[in-house]
C-alpha cells in the first residue's frame, strides 16, 4: 500500500518562490475585482502623489500673497491664475490645499503607524500570555477608551500644546487600546490553531511565535482596520484643526484653513473653508472605500 | 445576571474612579499652576503660597484626591475662574442643551440606520445593498466640520433656507437645531447602517435561517421572527458605544453652530485653563460614555439568550 | 397513533408510483470564474415507504442533490438540466407559495449540526410549533405547542416541557438532534432528507439516534433519503444505495448488490479503504485509491475516475461524451456508470499489497504511572465566595496508568471530553501534571512544561495533530517550516544539510520536493498531513503522537495516510501512540489500546482481547455502536440512555454509572471500581467481576464463519 500516494506528483508554475513584490502586484490585482476598492485605492494614490510632489505641483507658495478674496477660476491683473480662489489674505487656496495635503498625509501615517506598533505588541501579550497580562492591559484599554475620544484630544493637546508631535502622542494614545482589543481578538483565536501547538511543542519562545507565526495570519483584518483608522485619524487631525487646535500657522492644514476662513464664508466668500472641506472628505473617502474593497475582496478567498 | 450587572457596575466604578485621578492629578497636580489659574497671571509668589495655604493645596496629592471625590459626591464641582461663579450654576444647563442634541440626533439616526441596515443586509449583492452601501460610505467619509461647512454654504448661503448660527440668542428655535442635528446623523448613521448590514446579511446564510425557510414558513415571518432578532444583538453594542463617538461630534458640531452645550463649554474651558470647569466635563463626559457601555454590556447579554442562561 | 396522523394523515402517490423521481439532474455554481457544474445527470427514483442512501467522499455533490430537492440552491446555484419530481408534480415549476406549503410539510429534512440548525435565540417550543401553525390551517397556538410536546416524548426525549421551554444551547447535541427530527416529523412528511444527520455526534449518541431513525422509518412508512459519507450507516439505515463521485453517480442497486457485488472501480476502491474488522495492518492491509478528487472545473474527459482508476484504458474510458449507464440487474435496479465492468474479473483481482510481519516490540519506551491532570475553574459568583466553594476542580485525566515499547501502536480511544487531549497535552508538555509520573526515554517529564526541555527531550518527543487546515502555518511554506524544525532541534547545521533533509523528509511522506516551496492552501488535506508527519519525525523520535492524524480525512485519503505512517514506523522503529475516536481504525492500526471515558481508563490491553469478551460494559457498548459496512457482520445492539455527564461534576464512582446498561448496584455509583487484571496485561476498572464479564456473547460476529469480508467474495461476474 506504501506505493499508493494521492499525490499525482505533477509539478505545477506554483511550484517556485515568490518574490515580495510579486506577491504584493498580486493582491493589488486581487482588488481589482471590487470596483469600489479600486475607486478608493485610486483616491488614496492620487492624494499620496499630491503629498510627495507638492512643491512641484503647486502653482504658488503656501504664504504667498496674490489678491485677497479672489473668485475661483479668476485671472489677476498682473497675471496669476487662482484655480480655487484665493483667501482672505491673498493666497492661493489650490497651492495652500496641496501644501496641507502633505502635512495631512505625513502626520495621519506617522501616527496610525505609531499607534500600531503600540496596539500591536500589547494585544499580542494580552491574548497570547493571557492571565494578569491581559487583565492589566485590558482594563488599561476600558479606562482610555471610556473617554470621548474628541474629549481625550483637546484634554491631551491643551495641557501639553499644539505641535506635529502631540498630535501624534494623542492619537497613539487613543488609537492603541483600540488596535490593541483587536489584535487581542484574533490572537485569542488563533493561538488555538494547531500551527501555534506545533511551534510550542517544538519549543519556540513566546515572541517569536506571536511575530512570526501568529502576527501574519492576523494581517487580513488588520490592513482593513489601518486603512478605516487612516480615514479616522486624517477626520481627527482636520478637527483639531478646525477647533483651532491643530498645526500652528502658517503652514496650511486643511481643518485650520476652514476655520480660519468659515466666519467669511457667511459673506459670501464660500470657496474659501469649501474645498478644504471637500478635499478632506475625498482622503477619507478613498480609506473607506479602500477598507471596504479589501475587506471585500479578503471575503471571497 | 445579577452577578454580571453587580460586576459591570463594579467596573464602572473603578474606571470613573481611575478617570477622576487621572483628571485630577492632570489638572490639580501642581499646585502652583492651579493658584496660577485662579490668582491670574500678575499674582506675586507670595500671593500663591498664601492661597495654596488657605486652601489646602499643600496636602499631598492622595489625600486632596480624596478630598476632592468627596466634593464631587456631594455635588460640589468648584468655581470657574473664567466666570468666578460656582460650576454647578450653569454647568447643567450647557450638558441639558447637548442632551437635547445628542438625543434628537438619536432619535433620527438610529432608526433610519436599522432600516437601511435590515434593508441592505437581506439581499445581500443586489442593486439595493449596493446604493446603500456607498451612499452609508460617502456619508461616514464626511467629517463633521466638513459637511457642516458644505451644508451651511448650500442651506444657508446659497438657498438661504436656514440660520447659519445655532446659539440660541433670541430664545430657543428650533430651525437652529436642524443643521447641527443633520450634521451628527449624517456623519454617524453610516456606521451602524454598516455593522447592521453586516450582521444581517451574516444571519442570512446561517443554517438556522434555512431551516426556517425549509421548514415553509412564510418569508416575513423568516425575516421578523427569525433573523432580525439575531441581526440586532451585535448593532445593539455598535448603538451603545456610538453614543461615545457621538459626544465627540458633539464638541466639533457646537463649535461649528456656535451651539451652547457642553462641548463648547469645555473648548472654553480647556483653552483658558479654567480647571474645574475641565474636570466637571471631564467627568460628565466619561460618566456617559462608561453608563452607555455598561448599559450595552448588560443589554447584550439580556438579547443574547447563549450567555443569559448559562 | 393518534393525533397527529389524524389531523395530517401521511400523503402517498397513486399505486406504483414513485414519491420522488429525479431525471438527468444537472446543478451548477455560477462564480466569476464561470460556471462549476457540482452535479451531472442524476438520477433517482424513490417508491414509497423505501429508504435509499446516497454516499461519497466530500465534494461529491451529495449534499447539493438534498439542496436541489428542497430547491434550495442559494444565490449562485441553478438547476441547469433535468427534472426533479416529486408526487408527479414537477417541483422547479412550482410558485413560491406552493414550494412552501411543500417545504416542512411533505419534505422535511433533517441537518448535519443541530446546533447550527436551530434558531439560538428562539425557544424550542416556539421553533417546533411554528411547524403546525404554518402548514395546518386553523389550528390554535395551544394545539400547535401541545402537537409539538407529544411529539418530543415520541423521540424520546426526557421532559419534553422542559425542552420545549429551553434555548438550543441548554441541551445537548444528541438531544438538539432529536429536536431537529422531532421538527421535521411534526408534519408527518411524505419524504424525509437526512443529511449527513449523526456526523457532529459521539458515536454512542449517534447508535441513539440511528436507532430512532429505524423506528421512524417503521413506524411512520416514511420514504427516506439518508445522505452520509459513512458506508456503515447506510448500511444500517437504507434499503437502497446510490455512490457520487466528483458530481456523478457511478453505481446504484440495492444496499446488498452494492455492498457485496460492487461493479464500479470506484466502489470497490472505497470499500478497500475502509478498516473492515477483517482488515489487518500485516497480512491485509487497506488498499487506498491512489491519486486524488479532480477539481470540479478540471475534471478529466470520459469517466471521472479514470486517472484514478487500475482498469483505465485509453481511447474508451476517456471517451468526452461521457459514459452511459449500463444495466446489471434490471430487476432490482443495479446498474453501474463503468464501460468495463463485464471485463474485470474482480475474483481474480489483487491489487499490489505490500505485506508485512507483525513488529516485535522491544524495550519500554514511555511510562506513565498513576497521571493525575487537575484543571482549576475558578467561580467568581458571589454565592461563590460566600460558601467558600471558589474553586472547583476538573479531573481531566485520573490515575492514567500505561505503558508504550518500542515499535508498538498503543492506541488511547474514547469520545469527546474523555481526556485523551489532555494527556497529549501533558506529554508535550503544554500542561504540566498534577501528580503521577511519565518516564519518556528514561526521564520524568510529568512535570516539565516545554519550555524547560532540552532541545533533545523536545526533538524526540513530536506530534501530528488533527486538523489539517491547521497544522501549517497559513503564511509560510511549506519547506520553510520545515526547515524551522530541523534547525530548531539541531538535526543538521549547514544550509546544505538542512535543504538535505527537507528533501529526505518530503521523499519519506512521498510528495514532491518542489512542494517545499508552496504554500498550505495549495496543499490537499491529505498533503498537509503529509507535511504535518515529515515535521513530526524530523527529529527522529523514538516515538511519535498522533492526534486525530485522520479524522479530518476522507476515507480513501484516510487510508493513505495511515498506511503511510505505518511504514515511517517501520523504517524509523518508531512507538506510536495514536489518539482516536474511531473504533475501526484503531482496531486495525494498533497493536494496543486504551479506552477512555471521562478521564479515566476503563480498559486497556493488547488489541485482540479488547476487541473480545470479557469486555468492559463501557467498550461493548462502544463497539456496538460503531456501524460497520460488511454485511456478514452481525452486532449485538447496545443503546446507551441519558447523556455524558458533565466534567465538572463527574459521578462519583465509576464514571459510568450513570449510563451503564450493566450497573449492579449502588457501590458502581459510589464507589471508584477495582482494576480487574484478566492477565497478558488485559485490565478492566469494573466493579463486576471477571467471570461475569467472560460470561458476555461478542458484540460482532460473523454471519458465516469462515468466509470472506464484503469485497471479496463475490460471485462470477454476470455475463
Amino acid at each position: 500500500m506504501s506505493q499508493a500516494s494521492e499525490t499525482d506528483g505533477s509539478v505545477s508554475s506554483s511550484d517556485r518562490p515568490k518574490g515580495s513584490v510579486e506577491r504584493i502586484v498580486g493582491s493589488i490585482a486581487l482588488l481589482r475585482e471590487s470596483p469600489v476598492g479600486v475607486v478608493g485605492l485610486a483616491l488614496v494614490v492620487f492624494f499620496a502623489l499630491v503629498a510627495i510632489f507638492a512643491p512641484l505641483l503647486a502653482p504658488y507658495r503656501y504664504d504667498e500673497f496674490i489678491e485677497p478674496f479672489a473668485a475661483p477660476l479668476t485671472t489677476t491683473a498682473d497675471g496669476h491664475f487662482l484655480f480655487l480662489g484665493a483667501d482672505n489674505k491673498g493666497r492661493d487656496v489650490f497651492s495652500r490645499l496641496i501644501y496641507g495635503t502633505q502635512r495631512v498625509v505625513f502626520y495621519a501615517s506617522l501616527a496610525t503607524f505609531s499607534a500600531y506598533v503600540v496596539g500591536i505588541l500589547m494585544g499580542l501579550a494580552a491574548g497570547y500570555f493571557r492571565g494578569w497580562v491581559d487583565e492589566v492591559l485590558s482594563f488599561l484599554a476600558n479606562v482610555i477608551l471610556s473617554f470621548p475620544v474628541m474629549v481625550l484630544f483637546v484634554l491631551i493637546i491643551t495641557t501639553a500644546g499644539a505641535s506635529g508631535l502631540t498630535i501624534v502622542f494623542a492619537v497613539v494614545f487613543a488609537s492603541a487600546p483600540g488596535i490593541m482589543r483587536i489584535v487581542r481578538g484574533l490572537t485569542l483565536d488563533i493561538a488555538t490553531r494547531d500551527y501555534i501547538a506545533a511551534a510550542q511543542t517544538r519549543g519556540e519562545g513566546p515572541w517569536y511565535i506571536m511575530l512570526t507565526e501568529l502576527l501574519p495570519n492576523a494581517r487580513g483584518p488588520l490592513i482593513v482596520d489601518a486603512c478605516l483608522r487612516m480615514g479616522y485619524t486624517t477626520i481627527t487631525i482636520g478637527a483639531l484643526g478646525f477647533l483651532g487646535l491643530g498645526l500652528p500657522p502658517p503652514f496650511p492644514d486643511w481643518g485650520g484653513m476652514i476655520n480660519e476662513t468659515r466666519s467669511l464664508a457667511m459673506g459670501g466668500f464660500w470657496w474659501m473653508p469649501f474645498f478644504p472641506a471637500l478635499a478632506v472628505s475625498l482622503l477619507v473617502l478613498g480609506f473607506n472605500l479602500l477598507a471596504d474593497g479589501l475587506r471585500e475582496v479578503s471575503l471571497r478567498d | 445576571m445579577t452577578r454580571l450587572i453587580v460586576r459591570r457596575i463594579g467596573l464602572m466604578l473603578l474606571i470613573m474612579l481611575v478617570v477622576g485621578f487621572i483628571l485630577f492629578v492632570v489638572n490639580e497636580g501642581n499646585p502652583r499652576s492651579v493658584a496660577r489659574g485662579v490668582l491670574g497671571p500678575y499674582a506675586q509668589d507670595q500671593q500663591l503660597d498664601i492661597w495654596i495655604e488657605e486652601n489646602g493645596y499643600n496636602r499631598p496629592i492622595p489625600i486632596r484626591f480624596l478630598d476632592w471625590v468627596g466634593d464631587v459626591a456631594q455635588g460640589d464641582l468648584g468655581e470657574s475662574v473664567q466666570y468666578k461663579r460656582p460650576v454647578n450654576e450653569f454647568f447643567w444647563d450647557r450638558l441639558a442643551n447637548t442632551g437635547i442634541l445628542a438625543g434628537l440626533t438619536f432619535l433620527i439616526m438610529v432608526p433610519l440606520a436599522l432600516f437601511l441596515g435590515v434593508l441592505a443586509g437581506v439581499k445581500e449583492g443586489s442593486a439595493q445593498d449596493r446604493t446603500i452601501s456607498v451612499v452609508s460610505i460617502v456619508t461616514t467619509s464626511i467629517p463633521e466640520f466638513a459637511s457642516a461647512v458644505i451644508l451651511t454654504t448650500v442651506f444657508v448661503i446659497q438657498l438661504e433656507w436656514l440660520p447659519g448660527t445655532s446659539s440660541m440668542a433670541a430664545g430657543w428655535d428650533w430651525a437652529q437645531m436642524i443643521l447641527p442635528v443633520s450634521v451628527l446623523v449624517l456623519y454617524g448613521f453610516g456606521y451602524i447602517a454598516r455593522m447592521t448590514r453586516a450582521s444581517m446579511a451574516e444571519v442570512m446564510t446561517t443554517h438556522y435561517i434555512r431551516t426556517a425557510v425549509l421548514k415553509g414558513l412564510p418569508y416575513r415571518r423568516v425575516i421578523l421572527r427569525h433573523a432580525l432578532r439575531n441581526a440586532l444583538i451585535a448593532p445593539f453594542t455598535v448603538i451603545m458605544l456610538q453614543l461615545n463617538w457621538l459626544l465627540s461630534g458633539v464638541v466639533v458640531t457646537e463649535y461649528a453652530f456656535a451651539y451652547k452645550g457642553f462641548g463648547t463649554l469645555l473648548l472654553e474651558a480647556a483653552l483658558r485653563r479654567d480647571i474645574f470647569v475641565i474636570e466637571a466635563c471631564g467627568l460628565a463626559a466619561v460618566f456617559v460614555a462608561v453608563l452607555s457601555q455598561t448599559l450595552g454590556d448588560i443589554g447584550y447579554t439580556f438579547l443574547n439568550p447563549r450567555i443569559r442562561f448559562s | 397513533m393518534n393525533q397527529a396522523q389524524q389531523a395530517n394523515p401521511v400523503k402517498t402517490p397513486p399505486k406504483g408510483e414513485p414519491v420522488l423521481a429525479i431525471e438527468n439532474l444537472s446543478i451548477s455554481y455560477f462564480i466569476r470564474a464561470g460556471e462549476v457544474p457540482a452535479v451531472k445527470d442524476f438520477n433517482l427514483t424513490l417508491y414509497p415507504g423505501e429508504a435509499v442512501g446516497i454516499v461519497g467522499e466530500s465534494g461529491c455533490g451529495k449534499s447539493t442533490v438534498a439542496m436541489a430537492i428542497m430547491q434550495y440552491m442559494g444565490g449562485n446555484g441553478g438547476i441547469v438540466g433535468g427534472s426533479i419530481k416529486f408526487m408527479g408534480r414537477d417541483m422547479s415549476r412550482m410558485g413560491k407559495e406552493e414550494l412552501r406549503q411543500l417545504r416542512g410539510s411533505d419534505i422535511a429534512m433533517i441537518y448535519q449540526e443541530p446546533m447550527s440548525a436551530l434558531n439560538p435565540s428562539m425557544k424550542i417550543g416556539r421553533q417546533l410549533s411554528e411547524v403546525p401553525l404554518f402548514h395546518e390551517p386553523g389550528i390554535s397556538e395551544e394545539d400547535a405547542w401541545r402537537r409539538a410536546e407529544e411529539m418530543l416524548a415520541k423521540v424520546k426525549l426526557p421532559d419534553p416541557a422542559r425542552v420545549m421551554g429551553a434555548f438550543p444551547h441548554q441541551i445537548s447535541g444528541g438531544q438538539q438532534q432529536r429536536v431537529v427530527i422531532a421538527m421535521a416529523l411534526l408534519s408527518n412528511p411524505t419524504l424525509l432528507l437526512l443529511d449527513e444527520p449523526t456526523t457532529a455526534l459521539d458515536v454512542t449518541v449517534e447508535a441513539g439516534i440511528v436507532k430512532l431513525i429505524k423506528e421512524i422509518s417503521a413506524e411512520f412508512g416514511t420514504s427516506m433519503i439518508y445522505i452520509s459519507h459513512n458506508m456503515g450507516l447506510i448500511l444500517e439505515t437504507c434499503d437502497r444505495v446510490c455512490v457520487m463521485y466528483s458530481g456523478v453517480a457511478v453505481e446504484t442497486g440495492t444496499v446488498k448488490e452494492v455492498f457485496d457485488m460492487m461493479r464500479h472501480p470506484y466502489t470497490r476502491g472505497l470499500f478497500g479503504s475502509i478498516p473492515l474488522p477483517t482488515a489487518d495492518k500485516n497480512a491485509n492491509p487497506l488498499v487506498p485509491i491512489r491519486g486524488q478528487l479532480p477539481l470540479p472545473y478540471d475534471r478529466p474527459s470520459g469517466c471521472y475516475f479514470g486517472p484514478r482508476c487500475d482498469f483505465f484504458q485509453e481511447g474508451r474510458c476517456d471517451d468526452p461524451k461521457g459514459i452511459p449507464w449500463e444495466t446489471i440487474d434490471g430487476d432490482s435496479g443495479h446498474a453501474v456508470r463503468c464501460l468495463r465492468w463485464k471485463e474485470i474479473d474482480w475474483e481474480n483481482f489483487t491489487p499490489d499489497i505490500e505485506q508485512h510481519p507483525a513488529n516485535e516490540p522491544g524495550d519500554e519506551v514511555l511510562h506513565v504511572e498513576n497521571m493525575r491532570k487537575y484543571f482549576e475553574v475558578r467561580d467568581s459568583s458571589i454565592k461563590a465566595l460566600l460558601t467558600g466553594k471558589a474553586s472547583r476542580w476538573v479531573k481531566a485525566n485520573e490515575s492514567i496508568t500505561f505503558s508504550a515499547r518500542k515499535r508498538e501502536t498503543v492506541a488511547i480511544v474514547g469520545e469527546s471530553g474523555c481526556g485523551k487531549s489532555t494527556f497529549a497535552k501533558v506529554l508535550m508538555g503544554l500542561e504540566t501534571s498534577t501528580d503521577g509520573e511519565i518516564v519518556y526515554n528514561g526521564e520524568e517529564i510529568s512535570r516539565l512544561p516545554v519550555t524547560s526541555r532540552t532541545p533533545k527531550q523536545i526533538s524526540t518527543l513530536q506530534m501530528v495533530f488533527q486538523n489539517p487546515n491547521e497544522t501549517l502555518n497559513p503564511s509560510h511554506t511549506v519547506g520553510g517550516q520545515i526547515v524551522r524544525v530541523i534547525k530548531k532541534f539541531g538535526v543538521a547545521k549547514s544550509d546544505q544539510e538542512v535543504h538535505a533533509r527537507v528533501d529526505e523528509l518530503l521523499d519519506l511522506v512521498k510528495l514532491p520536493r518542489a512542494f517545499k516551496y508552496r504554500k498550505p492552501r495549495q496543499l490537499s488535506g491529505g498533503q498537509k498531513q503529509r507535511i504535518g508527519i515529515a515535521r513530526a519525525f524530523a527529529g527522529y523520535p523514538p516515538m511519535v503522537i498522533a492526534d486525530e492524524p485522520v479524522s479530518a480525512l476522507d476515507v480513501s485519503v484516510q487510508a493513505a495516510v495511515t498506511g503511510l505512517l505505518m511504514d515511517i514506523q517501520r523504517q524509523y522503529d518508531t512507538t506510536l501512540l495514536f489518539i482516536s475516536h474511531d473504533l475501526s481504525v484503531v482496531r486495525y492500526l494498533s497493536d494496543r489500546v486504551v479506552v477512555m471515558y471521562l478521564g479515566m481508563i476503563m480498559e486497556q490491553g493488547d488489541v485482540e482481547e479488547v476487541y473480545a469478551p470479557p469486555y468492559h460494559p463501557y467498550t461493548e457498548a462502544l463497539l456496538s455502536a460503531v456501524p460497520i459496512a460488511d454485511t456478514s457482520i452481525e452486532k449485538r445492539e447496545i443503546v446507551l440512555e441519558g447523556n455524558l455527564p458533565s466534567v465538572l461534576n463527574p459521578p462519583k464512582g465509576c464514571p459510568f454509572s450513570t449510563r451503564c446498561p450493566r450497573k449492579i448496584g449502588s457501590i458502581c455509583d459510589d464507589e471508584r471500581p477495582p482494576f480487574r487484571d484478566a492477565g497478558n496485561g488485559h485490565v478492566i476498572t469494573c466493579h463486576i467481576e471477571l467471570d461475569e464479564l467472560r460470561k458476555v456473547d461478542p458484540v460482532i460476529v460473523m454471519k458465516n464463519p469462515g468466509g470472506q469480508a464484503g469485497g471479496e467474495k463475490t460471485p462470477e461476474p454476470a455475463e
